[in-house]
């Protein structure tokens, strides 16, 4: 079944690829469609039938096929099926075969190519193709692997963001996409030759028992010696940036925008930029032994969900604003997995899937209303025109700024998700847990203002595109009404199995746990005002490997973070409101007071809007840094010193053999045959003497 | 079949020997003849070589399919293989059938032509056989001759220019080996490369002309054979002559010259370097690995400025040079199998690069980078090669590329961290230059007038292209393909290197003790 769950898209992928020649454009999509629905739905199975207890650690592999193989370095093509990999089984293939039904609207005219230009095939060939890439990743058993899927997707990502590939802008942020991917790569090569050097295998297995041992080891990286579980998780989580968009490394994602809507929604929301976190989740061994790679964890992780929030706040590109969005929804993710509590960080990523790949596809859907226009100073009062978007982009606003009822477990999935986010960062970092609670009000305050500004107010912008402004097709809108589930039951129906009691997590992952007695641990928590209702008190009792996340026994955050105090479980609320009354008062009642705020704080404003300034920045240190080298080295390393020397004493040379071998016309080949034959002379007559010595 | 391996060698030059006394006349029916019977004579040596593959015996770490004859002048005259050598015959015998079609559309002088690459494909193949020192020289030093002709007859305007510094470079490297030959004769006896590598040149540190020379005659004879393997290779600083030589070289010149004229370097290191010189090549290894660091940046920053098609894949062949030197002399099972299948695989990479220039140039007429542009819209099936082609340069998993590097980075790491992030920086330039190109040359949209008409690739184009995409997706997808034959070969080098240098080492400690 997992070989089915594997293939499927990498099928769909080679049929829409090259197949569509033979079957025609209409049945390659419909093939690549169905074959990834037939994947989800295989996904479900796994994840509900799938038993941790049932196998040996809590997961089981399926070899396909030895790959490289190099002394004790070796690795296969395999597909692991553990908890960890059956999350985010789900997560792909039922975004993917939404994705894929929605284009089948979304793709089926677009202005960007000519008349008879069969581009659909080869859209939907880059979907599946980067299915099946990120599919590799995630059932990856090895680091080689999980490289191989690390970089499909990026290839995928690459592709698809220069989709309309007759524009500029478009083959710029695809190339940006990928070339700052590499950044993180290598880091995460890097990583992996260090967990080599360390562990002598790349094999998930070999390298979680030996991460305990990673913690005492040292290991010797550039200047100075380094802890090598620190030294590891750093550089593997510097690849996460990459793909994640971390702060430093975020600069591609708001570009990559450039690509179809669609492509939006799976790649750059709910898939692949989640790598990064899916990558420090299945790294949990390493990182519970490396204490400064999870602080640092944390800390990019806080920062880019406030950085990324202030720049979403001023934002016009609908599209652009979402993306900002996940950027800032990543940080929380790693936040997460930075305070050692793994499964809210799965948590968050499963139910953002959700709401993210809702709203780009919300997005989509006014967009094509709209006639592909973007910025959102165009569009107002569209909540008649097209009512099933409208209600769809409500509830994954609803859910992304988490909505739902203070101090009980009912609400949107991204309030149970985000709030579980914040009340572990209380318990492990209480810098990052302010970020986070402002992030979270400005959160509200950019969703609500893309809500206002697109939905009511009066029209604004081309007259003419409102008028046309129509619904779009039903394969676009069952996908929104699908996610729409998801975003508003996904996380009060999987609430337990992610943030529920630590038996319950450790039940859900498969990772052994064992009850220990109140005074046994901890005298912190054992008068604080809730633990008396737990009747028993589990911890995590797994060897590193066993199960598809580790936690070490002494971290109990996940544990304390079902007891902070109340107004930490209320603070992410209380913001939410604030944000909305805010967007409220400046969109809906005063529409003015952004104009006049923007030119009082015009200094503050242009920061934001030019999104702190990196891009300029990167573009002056990096891109033309590089180019300048580039061109000295050429004109002055090669051209002028290599070249004029070696001229020189040509000069000096050439003349003399010349006049040696009496030719001046006879040039360079007669000179090295010559050089030759009394070389092998000279060399016979040595020999011949020699031995005649002999 | 006793003597397979000088029935490989020597077909080409026989199919040379066949068009060179029979073939008369320059007309269109004798140009394709001409062309046939290359054609024919590198496939049969293809097909023969098969056997060499299929009679080797990967965990044999010896000489195998060994000949020994008397030969003239009390020389002898010895080939085999062995698990380093072996791929690197196939790849040439492989290569040669698709260069030859590669020059199809070739009209001057085509006979010449077509004798030039078969005792090319002649000598490049006795340079990987040939077990002695002499032979070996005979073949590495002539198969020069034919690449000056192929450059500087059938080469672009700056030819002379090109073949010119060509030889330049090589000449200093020449001497210097050959000298290097004679001395290595005078202390063993012997040019039997098998009994070579047995032999023990001396380490001593003795001084001449007042200075110290640490390491002794070992690296006295380190330093001449680096002189001329380090230009082959080419290592930074001494690869101005490539850039050059590729643009004026014809396309399937450029092909042969990247994908195995470049691999004698590599291949010289491991055969004699390593093995014969082990303790000078533990005292030059930090140097080289430097070396190696500073080209994959340096010349990776050059690339990315370049405007000659040709000149940019010729600067990141370079770069990728660097990573098999680098692999050679991080000494350890990953990167020796790293640097190999990093020979192998960029033998693959490189010449279909080259050709997918061929194709265009075939069409336009010029290497201007900015003469092109939005090739996709009329060039889908080229786009697509292309695209995959430059994946695999960058070093994509799941293509050959990324074996290579990846290995290679590993293995350097293991030797020196610094070098390990220096060279993987090659990894973000690699993927700036190349597809800053694919940008330039096949995305956007197609606006220039003198491309309007271009049509796509013919069918002879795509067979040419269908068994490099073939072994670059399939290397990448089952290395051991690969690995299982050089691994214990490789093994067995490191094994004797690092005895050697241990040996070495437990003696200064005693001496200066």
């Amino acid at each position: 079944m997992a070989t089915i769950i594997l293939f499927a898209p990498l099928i769909g992928a080679l049929i829409c690829g090259f197949g569509w020649r033979i079957i025609g454009e209409t049945a390659a999509q419909w093939t690549a469609t169905i074959l990834l629905f037939l994947a989800a739905v295989l996904s479900w199975i796994v994840f509900f039938i799938f038993d941790p207890t049932a196998h040996e650690n809590g997961y089981y592999t399926v070899q396909l096929l030895t790959w490289i193989e190099s002394g004790t370095l070796t690795s296969d093509w395999a597909i692991r099926i553990d908890r960890l990999t059956a999350i985010m089984l789900v997560v792909i293939n039922s975004v993917s075969a939404l994705v894929h039904l929605y284009s089948l609207g979304y793709m089926a005219h677009d202005d960007n190519f000519r008349e008879g230009e069969s581009y659909r095939p080869r859209f939907f060939a880059y979907l599946s193709f980067f299915t099946f890439a990120m599919l590799m990743l995630v059932t990856a058993d090895n680091m080689v692997q999980l490289f191989f899927g690390w970089e499909g997707v990026g290839v995928a990502s690459y592709l698809l963001i220069n989709f309309y590939f007759r524009k500029p802008s478009a083959n710029a942020a695809a190339m940006k996409a990928f070339i700052v991917n590499r950044v993180g790569d290598l880091a995460l090569i890097l990583g992996m030759a260090a967990i080599y050097l360390q562990v002598d295998s790349i094999r998930f297995d070999d390298i979680f028992a030996a991460a305990p041992g990673l913690a005492e080891a040292t290991i010797t990286f550039l200047w100075t010696d380094w802890n090598a579980a620190n030294l590891i998780g750093i550089l593997l989580f510097i690849g996460a940036m990459g793909k994640s968009a971390q702060l430093f490394l975020h600069t591609w994602l708001p570009d990559a925008m450039e690509g179809p809507t669609p492509v939006s929604a799976l790649i750059h929301a709910a898939t692949m930029v989640t790598a990064g976190v899916f990558l420090v989740c299945r790294m949990s061994p390493i990182m519970e032994f490396a204490p400064a790679a999870l602080a640092f964890i944390t800390a990019v992780g806080a920062v880019t969900a406030f950085f990324a929030a202030t720049v979403g706040l001023v934002q016009t590109d609908i599209k652009r604003v979402i993306a900002y969005s996940t950027c800032s929804q990543l940080g929380y993710m790693f936040v997460a997995a930075g305070v050692g509590v793994y499964s809210v960080a799965m948590f968050h990523l499963f139910t953002h899937a959700f709401f993210k790949a809702m709203l780009f596809l919300g997005a989509g859907s006014v967009i094509h209303a709209m006639h592909h226009e973007q910025d959102m100073m165009n569009y107002g009062g569209l909540r008649k025109k097209i009512p099933y978007t409208f209600w769809a982009m409500m509830i994954g606003t609803l859910a992304i700024t988490g909505v739902g009822v203070p101090l009980t477990y009912f609400g949107f999935a991204g309030f149970l998700s985000k709030d579980a986010v914040i009340e572990s960062a209380y318990v492990g970092a209480q810098g990052a847990f302010w970020l986070l609670v402002i992030a979270a009000a400005m959160t509200s305050f950019y969703s609500w203002r893309l809500m206002f500004l697109t939905f009511y107010g009066r029209p604004r912008g081309d007259k003419h595109t409102h008028e046309h402004a129509h619904e779009s097709p039903m394969v676009m809108l069952i996908p929104l009404g699908v996610l729409g589930l998801g975003a508003v039951f996904s996380g009060m129906i999987w609430y337990n199995s992610f943030f529920g009691h630590t038996d319950q997590v450790a039940r859900f992952f498969g990772v052994p746990y064992e009850e220990v007695h109140e005074e046994s641990h901890g005298d912190t928590h054992s008068e604080s005002a809730e633990a008396g209702k737990d009747e028993h008190h589990y911890v995590f009792a797994g060897q590193p490997g066993q199960g598809a996340i580790y936690v070490s026994p002494e971290n109990t955050t996940l544990d304390d973070a079902h007891k902070v105090p109340t107004w930490v479980k209320v603070a992410p609320f209380i913001a939410m409101l604030a944000g909305f009354f805010l967007a409220f008062q400046m969109y809906i009642r005063r529409p003015d007071l952004p104009g006049k705020l923007a030119e009082n704080q015009w200094p503050l404003y242009q920061f934001l809007l030019n999104k702190w300034y990196f891009d300029e920045i990167y573009d002056f240190l990096f891109v033309r840094g590089a180019k300048n080298i580039g061109r000295f080295l050429w004109k002055k390393g090669d051209g002028a010193v290599i070249d004029g020397g070696i001229n020189g004493l040509a000069m000096g040379i050439i003349p003399m053999l010349t006049r040696l071998a009496g030719r001046a016309q006879s040039g360079y080949l007669f000179h090295y045959v010559f050089a030759m034959v009394i070389g092998i002379a000279v060399l016979i007559t040595w020999m011949t003497l020699a031995s005649g010595a002999n | 079949m006793d003597n397979l391996l000088s029935i490989v060698t020597f077909l080409p030059l026989l199919g040379a020997v066949i068009l060179g006394v029979f073939l008369r006349g320059d007309d269109e029916a004798a140009q394709k003849n001409a062309k046939w019977v290359a054609f024919w004579a590198t496939l049969a040596t293809f097909l023969f070589s098969i056997f060499i593959l299929t009679e080797f015996e990967p965990d044999n770490t010896g000489f195998q399919l060994v000949e020994e004859r008397e030969w003239i002048f009390g020389l002898q005259y010895k080939m085999g293989v062995d698990g380093i050598s072996v791929l690197f015959v196939m790849l040439t015998t492989f290569l040669m059938p698709l260069v030859i079609l590669a020059c199809w559309d070739v009209t001057h002088r085509v006979k010449e032509y077509m004798i030039a690459f078969l005792v090319l494909e002649t000598l490049m193949l006795g340079v990987f056989m040939a077990l002695d020192l002499v032979l070996f020289y005979l073949f590495f030093e002539a198969g020069l001759i034919p690449m000056f002709l192929i450059i500087g007859i059938w080469g672009g305007k700056n030819r002379i220019y090109a073949s010119f510094k060509f030889f330049l470079y090589t000449f200093l490297g020449s001497v210097l080996m050959l000298v290097a030959m004679v001395a290595m004769y005078a202390d063993a006896g012997t040019t039997d490369i098998p009994s070579l590598l047995r032999h023990q040149f001396g380490s001593e540190t003795f001084s001449l002309l007042g200075m110290q020379i640490f390491g002794g005659l070992q690296t006295l004879l380190f330093i001449a054979f680096f002189a001329s393997f380090a230009v082959k290779m080419p290592m930074w600083p001494v690869h101005t002559w490539l850039p050059d030589a590729h643009v004026q070289a014809p396309t399937a010149g450029s092909v042969v010259l990247a994908a195995i004229l470049l691999k004698m370097g590599g291949y010289g290191f491991l055969r004699f370097s390593l093995p014969m010189f082990p303790v000078a090549s533990d005292i030059f290894a930090p140097l080289i690995l430097w070396l190696s660091a500073i080209a994959i940046v340096y010349t990776s920053l050059v690339a990315l400025m370049q405007n000659d098609m040709k000149k940019l894949i010729a600067y990141s062949s370079v770069a990728h040079m660097g990573y098999v030197t680098m692999g050679i002399f991080a000494v350890n099972q990953q990167g020796i199998d790293g640097a190999i299948f990093q020979m192998i695989s960029h033998g693959f990479i490189s010449g279909a690069l080259f050709l997918c220039v061929g194709v265009i140039y075939d069409r336009i007429h010029t290497r201007e980078i900015d003469a092109y542009g939005g090739l996709v819209n009329r060039m889908p099936a080229y786009a697509l090669v292309f695209m995959l082609f430059t994946m695999a340069n960058v070093g994509l998993p799941g293509t050959s590329g990324f074996v290579g590097e990846f290995l290679t980075l590993v293995g350097v790491f293991q030797a020196n961290t610094w070098v390990a992030l220096v060279a993987a920086t090659g990894v973000i330039l690699s993927a700036a230059y190349a597809l800053w190109l694919y940008r330039r040359v096949v995305m956007g949209d197609l606006i220039k007038e003198s491309l309007k008409s271009i049509t796509d690739m013919t069918r002879r184009e795509r067979a040419i292209f269908a068994p490099l995409i073939v072994m670059t997706l399939l290397l990448g997808v089952y290395p051991s393909l690969v690995t299982d034959i050089i691994g214990p070969s490789v093994q067995a080098l490191i094994g004797q290197y690092e005895t050697a240098v241990a040996t070495f080492e437990a003696a200064t400690q005693v001496a200066s003790n």
